[in-house]
């Protein structure tokens, strides 16, 4: 017998749901083979059987959610394959067939969450009553470490938590919040509506949002740009780099182009917090949130300092046509330090994106639009302008480090010439 | 107050009892001349005579049989079994008249008598003379079954036997004799029939035992305290009627419980207790109950390193509990 554990599908990703068992009890599984579909708050993957047998058991309904390493099904290997690998095989890597991330009418601003909170299992009764009495909030439960074996949360782990949240008066205000949440806001109509189920994608992105949200103090700035250089330079070459890549040239390297200028100036932007430390980030690898059809999907440009603007062009173009197809694979939504974000497509002129922990910082793209504006020589003139949106973790950086950053980015999207290589 | 071991505080406590009330004798085989194969009557059959101290036939059956007529008459019998393994013989006269007579005559009848059993392993005694029944008895309606662990309890519970109006199966383990020593209050320090006391207070989990176990448990509780687990001890001392109310307290107040007896693990009293737990405190559990337990073989062995197999010990139990503590 073998079992078959939850498997590890990313590097922060702490737990998945099975979303549908390709195999029943009593099949026959080659080894390889297509055993179940899990969906993690990042990817949707096939995991494939570690060895060939029968599948004798399945722990885990579909629809449930589970950490990494809890065994989800058991395999009683056939005899032919007893040379295998060990009885308790390691999961294998899963195939490299990613869905875009289902999920019902995702702000575009909702960057990939990075851990799921939803039904965190084993948890012990003595806990969950604890949950109830002390009104932990799923966020809160995820931000708890689990001390138990496989990470289980204890009724110690809670009362720790507990105790430390009643301590300092600074967080009280965090506690009153938490402890509300009124099961329906006040002045709700008097018919009710009717609930829209929530998918593992949709709670996975709430619980994030609201982790970020309550975990990282996000400050806000914008900065103004006159993007009128940019506009006539891509007008001009738009036809000529069609004919010769295949594919349009947007905004959105030209922009990543600058984000990248701006991060070389002030890394401290392209950094994580941690009670270590902050860590400042070797690579720079940008997350581009790509809307489809119903969600979103963050797929990331790595090592983007190192790509022309013709070559941020085409992997973008790649992993936004891939995101949209459903075949990126894990690597390609993993590892971003920085991410961009270009609701401006959509006519927005001021969004404020909430932060993807562990990340410092995202940028919102706005609408390009035509204003006129005072030039040099007190004229006023027709500019194409657009609002670049900051949002940045202050544990991390203050204002004069993401001024300083949007002020690069500015520069250098005004300063745009044909003298800059497209290639 | 004084420092005594068990077997002593058992001695005085039927020697306070029969000095107390002369309607108080003890029948069994070799307690009196010979004071009892522990010596639990030693000087007895000396200091009340053999009318009241009564070596009788190789014959538990006779031993029982004749308790139960005397009680009927209104004696207060304490019948002692050499060894808890002889007492097959007596099973007819104590289950099917000795637990029912006061339920078949409505309550006309009552059977005021006390049969001493010296009960379980660890002393090389092996098949024949190192056995559990509490797990028997105690599944039988209208017998009271005490185990105690300690001297002081040893006697109070003694003493409530002898004045408990109806028949009491009292079980000492004989590998506590001599090893356990502890203070015993003077005077009578009657311990209520039913009530299980918390030896530790502790706040991370809870080690219920009774008997021989009790000490194991004590002594693991003290490792743990070592590593910064805080362990309660809770002591049955009454098999049955068994103490709901305190293995709930202590299941709630720690949410983590591990239970130990050297009775074998089917249908044993773990099996109870965890039944219990689930049914009056599930919503407090931090972690599944446990149970470490003799295992499932007919008896205990004679070679040496088998019965260490077959005994829970210190090292195993305080295995266990780090198991249960890790969760």
């Amino acid at each position: 017998m073998a079992s078959v554990k939850m498997p590890q599908l990313g590097e922060s990703i702490t737990e998945g749901t099975i979303s549908k068992w390709l195999k029943q009890p009593g099949d026959q599984v080659k080894k390889y083979e297509g055993l179940v579909e899990i969906i993690t708050d990042k990817v949707n993957a096939e995991v494939p059987a570690p060895l060939a047998g029968v599948l004798k058991e399945i722990k885990v309904k579909e629809g449930t959610t589970v950490t990494v390493g809890t065994e989800i099904a058991v395999i009683e290997e056939s005899v032919a394959a007893a040379q295998g690998p060990g009885p308790t095989a390691p999961p294998s890597q899963p195939s490299k067939h990613v869905g875009a991330a289902k999920g019902a009418d995702v702000p575009a601003r909702a960057a990939a969450p990075e851990e799921s909170a939803e039904g965190r299992t084993r948890l012990s009764p003595a806990v969950r009553a604890l949950i109830e009495e002390h009104r932990i909030s799923d966020a809160e439960l995820s931000g708890i470490s689990g001390s138990g074996i496989g990470g289980r949360i204890s009724k110690k782990d809670i009362e720790d938590y507990v105790a430390k949240r009643a301590q300092p008066a600074a967080n009280g205000e965090q506690r009153q919040r938490g402890a509300e949440a009124p099961p329906r806001p006040a002045g709700a109509p008097a018919v009710p509506g009717t609930p829209v189920p929530l998918s593992p994608m949709r709670r996975a992105i709430a619980s994030n949002m609201v982790r970020s949200k309550q975990t990282i103090p996000h400050a806000w700035t914008v900065a103004e740009v006159d993007m009128s250089n940019v506009v006539r330079f891509r007008q001009q070459a738009r036809d000529s780099f069609k004919q010769k890549e295949g594919i349009d040239l947007t905004f959105v390297p030209i922009i990543v182009k600058a984000v990248v200028e701006g991060l070389k100036a002030v890394p401290i932007l392209n950094a994580s917090w941690s009670d270590d430390g902050v860590v400042m980030h070797k690579d720079i690898n940008i997350g581009v949130a790509v809307s489809v059809e119903d969600g979103l999907i963050v797929p990331v440009i790595h090592q983007a300092d190192r790509l022309s603007i013709a070559g941020l062009a085409k992997v973008a173009d790649d992993l936004a046509k891939r995101a949209r197809a459903g075949s990126l694979t894990i690597p390609d939504v993993q590892g971003a330090t920085f991410t961009v974000n270009n609701p401006g497509t959509f006519g927005t002129i001021l969004s404020y994106s909430i932060i993807a922990p562990p990340q410092a910082g995202i940028l919102a793209m706005d609408a390009i639009v035509k204003r006129p504006v005072v030039v040099d020589g007190d004229a006023i003139a027709v500019r194409s302008m657009m609002n670049l949106c900051l949002s940045f973790d202050h544990r991390v950086l203050d204002g004069v480090s993401a001024a300083r950053f949007l002020q690069g980015v500015r520069r250098w999207l005004e300063g745009f010439s044909e003298q800059i290589p497209l290639y | 107050m004084a420092q005594k071991t068990v077997i002593e505080a058992i001695r005085e406590g039927m020697d306070e009892e029969m000095a107390r009330d002369p309607s108080v004798f003890l029948i069994g085989e070799d307690v009196g001349q010979r004071g009892g194969v522990f010596l639990a009557s030693d000087g007895l059959y000396k200091k009340y005579g053999e009318y009241r101290v009564i070596d009788s036939p190789l014959a538990e059956s006779c031993i029982v049989g004749v308790a139960i007529g005397a009680a009927i008459n209104g004696m207060r019998p304490i019948a002692e079994i050499q060894f808890a393994d002889f007492i097959a013989p007596a099973m007819n006269q104590i289950i099917e008249e000795a637990a029912r007579f006061c339920y078949r005559t409505a309550g006309d009848f009552n059977l005021p008598m006390v049969i001493r059993a010296p009960w379980g392993g660890g002393v090389h005694g092996a098949l024949y003379h190192s056995q559990s029944i509490e797990a028997t008895f105690g599944h039988i309606p209208g017998l009271k079954v005490v185990a105690p662990g300690t001297p002081a309890d040893a006697k109070g519970l003694l003493k409530a036997a002898v004045r408990d109006p109806d028949p009491v199966l009292f079980l000492e383990h004989k590998r506590t004799y001599r090893l356990v020593k502890g203070e015993v209050p003077d005077g009578d320090g009657v311990v209520p029939i039913g009530k299980a006391d918390v030896k530790r207070e502790g706040k991370d989990l809870s080690l219920i035992a009774y008997g021989l176990m009790l000490t194991y448990c004590l002594e693991v509780a003290e490792k743990l305290a070592g590593e910064g687990v805080s362990a309660e001890v809770l002591d049955l001392r009454t098999i049955k009627p068994i103490d709901e109310a305190a293995i709930v307290a202590t299941a709630k107040k720690t949410g983590k419980v591990l239970v130990v007896h050297e009775d074998t693990r089917f249908a044993g009293i773990a099996a109870e207790v965890m039944a219990i737990i689930m049914e009056h405190a599930f919503d407090a559990l931090d972690a599944p109950i446990m149970r470490l337990t003799g295992p499932d073989v007919p008896a205990m062995p004679f070679n040496h390193v088998l019965e260490e197999a077959f005994m829970p010990n210190v090292d195993r139990i305080l295995a266990k509990a780090k198991e249960l503590a890790a969760y």
